[in-house]
């Protein structure tokens, strides 16, 4: 089964890249884009089983630094 | 005094560190590899080394965090152990949760790599008691990631008890409050994004760093 866990910046935390992204957005004509943030999609193939609870321990412990990340997990 | 420089699969910086800590010591460092899963008693300092520690991937520092060395460092450093990190070294201390906050991409985006100064803030410690605290001096910085990020109220107790090491005299890469380094709430564990085993004797052109190596000798003679 997979395990699909979203990992992204914190509000508040600046962003660098997303604000490059931005730049280069309205540099191409797409007007409007207040905000980008850039995140990661991180899929796991895992044991049919594995718990919400066994990836969010991945997450907490490697996956994600919760000093400036947010996770999310979703399994499927 | 023991010490001993931590090799991780990407380290880049390790041979120069030993070979400043050898210069200042006159003792060869133990080099230790990351699936170590102890360390050797009696020593003094671990330092842990610039590079890119497993490619950076995922985080910087992060993969080299969780490496089985960092059990030894962390019980090293909860017996009132000497742990320098430098540069990426810096970013492993922060991931491993034996320093505060991150250390995120630069604000300008740029890999920045040259001479910057460095106002010493905190000089009554292992690490800095060879410089004067106020006092400025020129170290050189190659990162990509050195952008340190902390939370309002982090920030506020790293100032109040005097855990802010270094600051940048000037803008460098975003960091809050200009923070180049600091200090564990113990003031036994240091991370600094600048490097001073690359100034070290006279062919380097400038020495400023030899002085962090000497007064740590100082202590542990």
């Amino acid at each position: 089964m997979k395990a699909r866990v979203t990992v992204s910046l914190k509000p508040g935390v600046l962003d660098p890249q997303g604000r490059a992204i931005a730049h280069a957005l309205e540099g191409l004509g797409f007007a409007g884009v207040a905000d980008v943030r850039v995140g990661k999609l991180i899929e796991l193939d895992v044991a049919d089983g594995t718990s919400q609870a066994e990836v969010e321990e991945m997450a907490r412990k490697l996956l994600a630094n919760t000093v400036i990340e947010n996770f999310r997990v979703d399994l499927a | 005094m023991r010490s001993a420089v931590v090799v991780f699969p990407g380290s880049n910086c390790d041979r120069d560190l030993m070979v400043a800590l050898e210069l200042v010591t006159g003792v060869k460092p133990v080099a230790l590899w990351h699936a170590e899963p102890q360390v050797p008693d009696g020593l003094d300092l671990i330092a842990l080394p610039g590079g890119f520690s497993h490619g950076d991937y995922l985080r910087s520092g992060a993969i080299a965090a969780r490496a089985p060395v960092m059990r030894g460092v962390a019980a090293h450093a909860a017996r009132g152990g000497l742990v320098l990190g430098i540069c990426n070294g810096f970013q492993v201390l922060t991931e491993a949760g034996l320093l505060p906050g991150a250390l995120m991409r630069n604000a300008g985006l740029d890999f920045v790599c040259r001479d910057v100064t460095l106002e010493v803030v905190a000089a009554d410690t292992a690490f800095t008691r060879a410089l004067r605290a106020g006092e400025t001096i020129t170290v050189p910085v190659a990162h990509h990631d050195g952008n340190f990020q902390a939370d309002a109220e982090t920030l506020d107790r790293l100032e109040q008890q005097g855990q802010v090491a270094f600051r940048y005299a000037g803008p460098v890469n975003g960091s809050a409050r200009d923070i180049a380094g600091i200090l564990n709430a113990q003031r036994n564990v240091l991370g600094m994004m600048p490097h001073p085993e690359r100034c070290v004797e006279p062919a380097h052109g400038n020495q400023d760093g030899r002085r962090l190596f000497e007064g740590l000798l100082s202590v542990l003679a």
